[in-house]
């Protein structure tokens, strides 16, 4: 923690925040859980955001929705809380292989102080056990884009089954090739009880109590973290498994906590994160000294810059994040180079007028974002890639990498006379 | 409370945004929170644009509520005129925002900024995108132009004061906006239509206008609305207070421009269009009429779109391209009546809705040949194996080409009889397809048009198909005993062209069995063969 000093005062902003809300994160929620419902209670906004954002209308029927709210509804409360239980008793009816319904609370529904928990309940009453009904809020007035995650799991933890024993507990959204890749190296240095939240199936929740040790896969689950912590389990502090280095450590942190022998684990370690390294070089040698310029997005923002600094040799023009969570990034601060600008918060027209005049060789930015900046002249990652790729493990760092160096490369290979 | 899955159009913000960002020199404050910038990617990435729309967000959050968060809508007006210095200022709210009553656009007539300010009211639990788009034109423009509405009484100017005025016609193209369908080309296309016939164009709006051209729409000799939805209350409010007459008719395919020509002619007082201009211009119908075209009779089209796109599709549909309109509708309520009368032109009635599902359940029912529909219609043909073009917003990416493709005037004719065509398969190529389905290398491949579509027709009923897929290929030993072909019936199959035969045999044994009729002569095969042509 002493090295976070050399870190410069953060720039804390509040102007216009060019940010999704924690609607957005339905969009990989629903996919990791495919019994589960999704239904946002707000207006046609709502509805629209995620559809623009999750960009593509494949699914017949999706498994998420919006109970739009209408003006009759405004007119009275009891009459909203009627239209609800009706509109879930139609889609129940339609989607009986649903097993758990999150109800999402929006800006609209929180202005109006619709109680959703009250819903929640009345209708797991009346559901009698076929589905579980659950409610967080995803609104922008209170979340952004990750956030909703955080929101989703946290609504879970009540209905996780209490155990004493020993386990290690996984937080965050994985891809669920790159799971099944540490639950199977996890395994090699002999931890074998590794469970995951969220479960790939929603009714398959995995047991909490005092043996439970956490170990965080994604840096915005800090209100699932505390609710965990209320019901016994301990976090384990470690950087995120991001690059080599990062997930190295956060595998290794994760074994020391659970007494495993250093030198098993290095035998386990050590020949991934050297063949991690040998596919890195390429991509390192792209990177090297590109100056980087993230906006904040993700809230991955903090692991990233110290991966694309440390482990490809970009230069940190400015690491802005959503809201800085101290001791969730614990680890991850004292790892990025002395001097770093760190921003919280945003004032958007602002940030853009540091990116002109720092003139980075990328900016990680937001959809909204991008193709305006590569009109002048910036090339750009788009953050939203981030958290719908596998990202995460030593296997991926290149492939991480290479998310970064694909637009420098793009850029090389076009010619226009 | 209506449960939504997938939405045709978004909120009416949005709308108002289309119209901010289809200007130059207008800026929009909204008040709202901060999820609801995602509609920036609308315009960057589906429309790819290369600058931000020109919108202040509020992004009010929780903790502002217990405050005054009318002071940061203040403060967010006055830094978006100091930063961007906007001829005309849009100020309003989106759904959370209407909420709170913050009464952003008084809030914006109280301070002193220098611009002329538009207070926008669109009421976000009732309306949509279009209404919100429409709205806004009409706010906008009525704003910048009630101080020289004449008074009551005075002689409104006549279409053809041009004569007088001794210069050239000139008209305002109303309603092309971002993120509507093709607008860019057929602005392109209109202007070089008009300059044909000597008429010039006084004022696109809003796309590329700025509030200082809105000012000069008076000065029109005529309104074009080519696109109701976003421009039919700004043409009335025009006609009624500035005597501007209105042409209504939308030029899309062949017969509409030649209607539109006529009554814009006549309107002004020109010469009327030469007859023979359509075919001289536009290849559509040529191509139409071309022997190779004969295999489109009767294509079973299911049209869903915006009111604008689908009246005009099934025009063209059933006139132009000969095909049997078996569905027509449109998501636009507030242009319902205009896509009904259509219907009931074709014998139909129209499909008035939002709901996507009920969308797809009309199409399924319908059992079309072919599609032409929105996006959400591109995905629900995909899923039951029809081919489909898309006709209509909503957008996706690859409905802003990079090549000049627009659907009005000839050359939109011309787009729209490629785009429509090449999904299905071309005549001939089908003809022989047809000839040899039931061959074993033709049993993938000749839907690859449906870009990955693993069956045609899954759920649809068999009709859906044609009628030759009813007929299954025998076994060499057919049920019922044993199916025997005479010498003669021999003699005529042999005499049948080699790639023909074997679906003329398997098609009269099928026929044969079916009638429990044991042995095929010449004649069963005769009788088989008046079958299945019916």
């Amino acid at each position: 923690m002493a090295l976070t000093s050399t870190l410069p005062p953060v720039l804390r902003e509040s102007g216009q925040r060019e940010v999704f809300c924690g609607l957005t994160s339905i969009v990989w929620l629903h996919r990791r859980m495919p019994d589960a419902f999704f239904l946002v209670v707000g207006s046609r906004t709502c509805a629209h955001l995620i559809q623009s954002a999750a960009g593509v209308m494949i699914f017949a029927e999706p498994r998420f929705g919006t109970a739009i709210l209408g003006e009759r509804d405004l007119a009275g409360l009891a009459d909203a809380n009627e239209e609800l239980d009706r509109l879930v008793g139609d889609l129940l009816a339609r989607r009986p292989e649903i097993r758990t319904l999150f109800l999402v609370g929006s800006c609209p529904s929180e202005v109006i102080k619709l109680d959703l928990a009250k819903a929640a309940e009345r209708i797991n009453t009346r559901m009698q056990g076929r589905v579980r009904v659950v409610n967080y809020s995803g609104s922008g007035i209170e979340t952004t884009f990750t956030q909703g995650e955080d929101g989703a799991l946290t609504s879970l933890v009540p209905l996780l089954p209490s155990s004493p024993d020993p386990q290690l507990l996984i937080v965050g959204t994985l891809a669920d090739g790159v799971e099944e890749r540490f639950l199977s190296l996890f395994a090699r240095m002999g931890l074998e009880t590794v469970r995951t939240l969220p479960p790939r199936q929603s009714t398959d929740l995995p047991p909490v109590g005092p043996g439970t040790r956490l170990l965080l896969a994604q840096p915005f689950v800090a209100d699932t973290v505390r609710a965990l912590e209320r019901r016994g389990a301990q976090r384990i502090s470690a950087p995120y498994p991001l690059g080599v280095e990062g997930s190295c450590a956060w595998m290794a942190a994760a074994a020391a906590a659970f007494g495993i022998d250093p030198q098993r684990v290095a035998e386990v370690l050590d020949p991934l994160a050297e063949r991690g390294r040998r596919a890195l070089e390429p991509l390192r040698r792209k990177l090297e000294g590109k100056r980087l310029f993230l906006l904040p997005d993700s809230q991955l923002e903090i692991p990233l810059a110290r991966f694309l600094h440390r482990e490809c040799g970009m230069e940190l023009v400015e690491v802005g994040t959503p809201y800085l969570d101290r001791q969730l990034m614990a680890e991850e601060l004292p790892l990025l180079p002395e001097g770093t600008q760190l921003s919280e918060g945003q004032d958007v027209e602002k940030q853009l007028e540091r990116v002109r005049a720092s003139r980075p060789d990328l900016v990680v930015c937001g959809m909204g974002l991008a193709n305006p900046l590569e009109a002048e002249g910036f090339a750009t990652k788009w953050s939203i890639e981030l958290v719908f790729s596998p990202i995460h493990g030593c296997d991926q760092a290149a492939d991480l990498a290479e998310l970064f160096a694909r637009p420098l490369n793009r850029r090389e290979l076009l010619q226009w006379n | 409370m209506e449960l939504t899955l997938w939405t045709y159009e978004g909120p009416p913000h949005v709308g108002a945004m289309r119209v901010a960002a289809s200007m130059e020199g207008v800026h929009y404050v909204l008040h709202a929170p901060q999820g609801d910038t995602y509609a920036d990617l609308l315009f960057t990435m589906i429309e790819r644009r290369d600058r931000r729309p020109p919108v202040t967000y509020t992004t009010f959050q929780a903790r502002d509520l217990g405050g005054d968060t009318a002071e940061l809508v203040k403060r967010s007006i006055q830094q978006a005129v100091d930063r961007f210095q906007p001829e005309a200022l849009l100020v309003g709210e989106s759904c959370t925002a209407e909420l709170i009553q913050d009464q952003p656009g008084s809030l914006a007539h109280g301070m002193d900024l220098g611009v002329p300010v538009v207070s926008l009211d669109l009421p976000a639990y009732s309306k949509k995108e279009n209404w919100g788009a429409a709205e806004t034109l009409y706010q906008l423009c009525r704003g910048l132009l009630k101080d020289l509405v004449p008074p009551p009484g005075t002689a409104k100017p006549g279409p053809e004061r041009w004569k007088q005025e001794n210069r050239r016609p000139r008209v305002n193209l109303l309603g092309p906006s971002l993120l509507g369908f093709r607008c860019r080309d057929d602005v392109r296309e209109l202007r070089s239509l008009l300059a044909d016939h000597g008429i010039d164009v006084n004022v696109v709006a809003p796309l590329g206008a700025r509030p200082a051209d809105l000012i000069r729409l008076p000065a029109a000799d005529a309104n074009l609305c080519l696109y109701p939805e976003v421009a039919g209350p700004l043409c009335s409010w025009l006609e009624r207070n500035f005597g501007t007459p209105v042409v209504r008719t939308v030029p899309i395919g062949i017969g509409a421009t030649a209607q539109f020509l006529r009554e814009l002619s006549s309107l002004l007082g020109l010469e009327p269009p030469e007859l023979r201009e359509a075919d001289r211009s536009s290849r559509l119908p040529w191509y139409s009429k071309s022997v190779d075209s004969t295999y489109l009779t009767g294509k079973r089209v299911f049209i869903f779109a915006d009111a604008t796109h689908a009246i005009a599709a099934a025009r063209i549909a059933s006139r132009e391209l000969g095909f049997t309109v078996v569905g027509l509708g449109s998501y636009s309520r507030e242009q319902a009546r205009e896509v009904r009368a259509a219907a009931q032109e074709l014998g139909l009635e129209a499909l008035i809705s939002d709901d996507y599902l009920a969308v797809e359940q009309a199409m399924a029912d319908a059992a079309p040949e072919l599609v032409l529909g929105t996006q959400m219609e591109r995905h629900s043909a995909k899923r039951l194996g029809i081919p489909c073009a898309v006709i209509s917003a909503p957008l996706h990416v690859q409905d802003v080409p990079a090549r000049y493709a627009p659907q009005m005037g000839w050359e939109g004719a011309n787009v729209i009889f490629d785009s429509w065509v090449h999904p299905l398969m071309m005549g001939l190529e089908e003809h022989l397809i047809g000839m040899f389905r039931h061959d074993f290398e033709f049993v993938d491949g000749h839907f690859s048009h449906l870009e990955g579509a693993s069956a045609p027709a899954l759920q649809l009923p068999a009709t859906a198909a044609g009628g030759a897929s009813e007929v299954t290929p025998l076994s060499a030993t057919p049920e019922g005993g044993a199916l025997r072909w005479t010498a003669s019936g021999e003699a005529e199959l042999s005499r049948i062209p080699f790639f023909v035969r074997g679906k003329v045999r398997r098609n009269t044994e099928a026929y044969a069995n079916e009638r429990g009729v044991a042995e095929i002569t010449e004649e069963t095969l005769y009788e088989a063969k008046a079958h299945f042509s019916r």
